[in-house]
């Protein structure tokens, strides 16, 4: 018995025996060799359709794989030629035509022509294909009338393929953000020769994006997916850009656990992080030792919470503003949330480049106990006991601990905290059976547009039961303005409804905070946390 | 033994079907549904879904549906990742989660039983008290403490050993093994140092070392086998554990075994990933139970009389 046991020990014994005293080679340092880059990327991704596909691991792989009628400049934001090498608006900025490369072309050779556009966007449109951000499109004219089955014949949508390589695209309204969302994944082409070689084209099981199906028109490619182990990209050798690209292999490592991923960034498993957030409590330690590896950047993304708005007591504005300003936001981001957080004022975070709202409020106690007692609750007095719903997580519980004390003491209101799972929390807030609840937005796209729109009365995402109709209609202008100043305005209008009635509590704004190696080039932090890897590339240390 | 065999594995069939219609009722019951995301999907969206999963059948439909696919092998599509099924996702992930159990139950027998034995030969002294107090040291430390620390030690201080994967680098399967292992050696040790001190005192013992056998040979071929039955009974359990209970050790070290994807099955109100994971673990829990029960029969004679006699 013993013998059979020592028979199987002995093997582990050798393996850490012979493991021992010597360094193995990281992966960081065969990168450089290689060309290879190692990221970690969050959450395993579930399927790469970019029409069907939502969350930001599957983004940032696509965005690699992928590429639109235009991209984006990593330091401005600005639209830069993608498949499209140059494109005319009309006067009124309704109408575009777009002149596609001739040299675009997808991974298996097939050239990237005007209709793979058309095709790409009636498939997204078309409601059985179930993409989540179908509505992306509806800025395009017709486009909401086709999803909706209102009409039937896809040609009477503004979308046209007038040879292989013009493009033409009518819009309901001058949209200043329009190039900007050609880059979003939800207008990616996609080959249908290809998907139809496995499916219906319309079908979203169509197994048409594992690895040995499928065929994309980015700079790179799948070679490699490995579920919940690695997904490979390597150079796509039909890419146009071919001097653009310096890298030849991508490595994504699906890690969840935001501490093994600090700590394979640690051992030099990874170049870098890259899903908006590493594990806050190593951002002091990175602040001290490493500062170069540390990348903070505020985002363009808003932190808030929402009043169950048809319920008492927060059927009162005046109470929920009451609420809104007795929170004390720098002590909550510098002392509780610490993850490089900006106190927030409204709802719309702030664009150096563009529109930044302004600040119509302060932390102000006293206005806070002065509001509140105007609503017949004078020091709290009367005011009932409400919750505060979040989803589990640490840091939202941290914050909801926090206004919980800083209410009592402030407003001498009792608030208790009441934490669900994610999916429950998500069926609260939709039945409205919450009285406040935390809520979160990172944007799509780079335009207020994107977070005031949440709050229009018929929106999907808006469960407050607050509803404006001069809000609507001020929306509704800003989408037909044709110059900036006039959307600004109308969108600082807005900002004021907003303040005035708090249907929500702005908190802060997020940042991205990851950990990259300092001998990553062409990293260049932005607003909307928008990275082509394509561009990057090593300086490798000097010992190499 | 055959019958004994068939009747222990008809037993079986009404407590997996219990499992599956239990299972299949709760996670319906359970609020919020697999479409369900922050940012809402149109109404649109979400019935399209439902229609192209069947979820706009009735309910009794659904479940006499599910175990029809079952029995012809087909777990279904998985929801939060339609483009591979249930069966496909067990079946990449059970070898791995297979491979880390096995080595994690070699360590925690290897380990386990050693020190329990060495433990044994010298009761109450420094010999019995510093492997006993490692042991309870293992099984209070759990796994997501245990694993960050050795990571800690041997990956980043020493820089002996990967931190993480499977199979990717040299060496990078020992820190999961020893991580997960390291609870059930502790219990291990523990439970062969109370059969062997009962052996030990026995009768036939005392005889052999009468006899004039050395005193390595009694222990191996005399007292170790009876004073391991209580080990026996523990390891079918702790088989099942070590695969079901695999998932800390496997997000702390980025192992793409089962145990991810149960966890976040769950979370994910991804039906019939749940589904399928559950009888799978479960099959897997009554198939090592009865395993233990089998070896047990084998190994202790009067065990042995007793069940063939009924």
């Amino acid at each position: 018995m013993k013998i059979k046991l020592l028979r199987l020990i002995l093997p582990l014994v050798c393996i850490t025996a012979f493991g021992c005293g010597q360094k193995t080679e990281t992966n960081v340092e065969k990168g450089y060799k290689t060309k290879t880059l190692y990221i970690a990327n969050g959450s395993e991704p579930e399927f790469l359709d970019p029409h069907t596909s939502t969350g930001s691991p599957e983004n940032n792989i696509q965005l690699a794989m992928f590429e639109g009628l235009t991209m984006k400049d990593h330091k401005t934001l600005k639209p830069t030629p993608g498949v499209a090498k140059s494109w005319d608006i009309s006067e009124d900025r309704t109408f575009y035509t777009f002149h596609l490369r001739d040299n675009a072309k997808w991974s298996n050779g097939d050239p990237v022509t005007a209709q793979d556009f058309v095709n790409s966007w009636q498939r997204i449109l078309t409601p059985s294909i179930s993409g989540d951000y179908a509505y992306m499109l509806f800025v395009i004219k017709n486009a909401e009338k086709f999803y909706r089955s209102e009409i039937a014949d896809f040609s009477e949508v503004g979308i046209k393929a007038v040879d292989e390589h013009t493009l033409t695209v009518q819009l309901n309204n001058p949209t200043p953000y329009f190039l900007q969302l050609l880059d979003h994944h939800s207008f990616y082409p996609v080959n249908k020769k290809v998907i139809e070689q496995h499916g219906d084209f319309y079908d979203p099981l169509n197994p048409w994006t594992r690895p040995e199906n499928i065929v994309s028109n980015g700079a790179f490619k799948m070679e490699v997916w490995d579920v919940n182990r690695a997904i490979e990209l390597v150079r796509n050798e039909y890419y146009w850009g071919q001097d653009r690209i310096h890298l030849n292999r991508l490595v994504f490592y699906p890690i969840e656990d935001k501490l093994a991923e600090e700590r394979a960034f640690r051992s030099g498993q990874i170049h870098l992080t890259f899903t908006p957030q590493m594990a806050t409590e190593k951002i002091a330690v990175y602040r001290e030792k490493n500062p170069e590896a540390l990348h903070i950047q505020p985002a363009y993304s808003t932190y808030y919470y929402m009043f169950n708005t048809t319920k008492k007591p927060f059927d009162d504005a005046r109470v929920r503003q009451a609420l809104a300003y007795a929170v004390d936001r720098k002590t909550l981001v510098e002392k509780v949330t610490k993850g490089g957080e900006v106190p927030s004022y409204s709802l719309i975070p702030m664009d150096p480049e563009g529109y930044s709202p302004k600040t119509l409020f302060s932390d102000d106690i006293e206005k806070a106990k002065a509001l509140l007692a105007e609503a017949g609750y004078p020091n709290g007095e009367g005011f009932p006991t409400v919750e505060i719903l979040y989803n589990n997580d640490e840091v939202h519980k941290k914050v909801a601990l926090t206004l919980q004390q800083m209410w009592k003491n402030a407003l001498n209101i009792n608030v208790q905290l009441f934490n669900q799972e994610w999916k429950v929390y998500l069926s609260s807030r939709k039945n409205k059976t919450y009285d406040i609840a935390r809520a979160g937005w990172i944007a799509d796209y780079l335009d207020p547009s994107n977070f005031l729109e949440i709050f229009f009365s018929f929106s999907e995402n808006n469960h407050t039961g607050w509803e404006n109709a001069e809000y609507d209609q001020i929306l509704r202008d800003a989408q037909s303005a044709t110059t900036d100043a006039a959307r600004f305005e109308l969108f600082e209008r807005a900002n004021q409804i907003l303040f005035e009635e708090m249907p929500l509590l702005p908190l802060f704004y997020y940042s991205d905070v990851n950990l990259v190696n300092p001998t990553v080039k062409n990293w260049h932090d932005n607003v909307m946390h928008y990275h082509r890897v394509q561009d990057v590339d090593f300086t490798v240390p000097a010992s190499e | 033994m055959l019958k004994f065999l068939l009747k222990r594995i008809l037993a079986a069939i009404p407590v997996l079907l219990l499992v599956i219609l239990i299972t299949f009722l709760l996670i319906r019951i359970a609020p919020g549904g697999p479409f369900d995301r922050e940012r809402q999907a149109s109404p649109e969206v979400i019935e399209n879904l439902n229609k192209r999963y069947n979820l706009d059948d009735p309910v009794y439909v659904q479940f006499f549906n599910y175990l029809g696919n079952l029995v012809q092998g087909d777990f279904g599509p998985s929801f939060k990742y339609p483009n591979r099924s249930v069966t496909e996702i067990i079946s990449n992930g059970i070898p791995i989660t297979a491979e880390l159990g096995l080595y994690a139950l070699m360590v925690a027998i290897g380990i386990g039983v050693v020190s329990g034995v060495i433990a044994a030969l010298r009761p109450n002294t420094a010999q019995d008290y510093i492997p006993m107090s490692m042991s309870m040291i293992g099984i209070c430390l759990p796994a997501f403490v245990l694993g960050p620390i050795l990571v800690l030690i041997f990956g980043i201080y020493l820089g002996w050993l990967p931190v993480s994967g499977w199979g990717y680098q040299a060496y990078d399967k020992v820190l999961p093994s020893l991580t997960l292992g390291a609870a059930y050696a502790a219990y291990m040790a523990r439970l062969t140092r109370g059969g062997m001190l009962e052996v030990l005192s026995q009768d036939y013992i005392r005889t052999a070392i009468a006899k004039g056998l050395p005193k390595w040979k009694v222990v191996l071929h005399h007292a170790l086998r009876g004073g391991l039955a209580p080990v026996i009974t523990f390891a079918g359990p702790a088989a099942a554990g070590l695969l079901s209970g695999s998932f800390v050790v496997e997000s702390i070290f980025q192992i793409p075994g089962m145990g991810q994807f149960y966890l976040q099955a769950a979370f994910n109100r991804d039906y019939t990933m749940i589904l399928g994971t559950t009888i799978f673990f479960a099959s897997l829990i009554v198939i090592f139970n009865l395993l233990a029960d089998v070896l047990l029969v084998w190994l202790n004679p009067r065990l042995r009389h007793s069940t063939l006699k009924n």
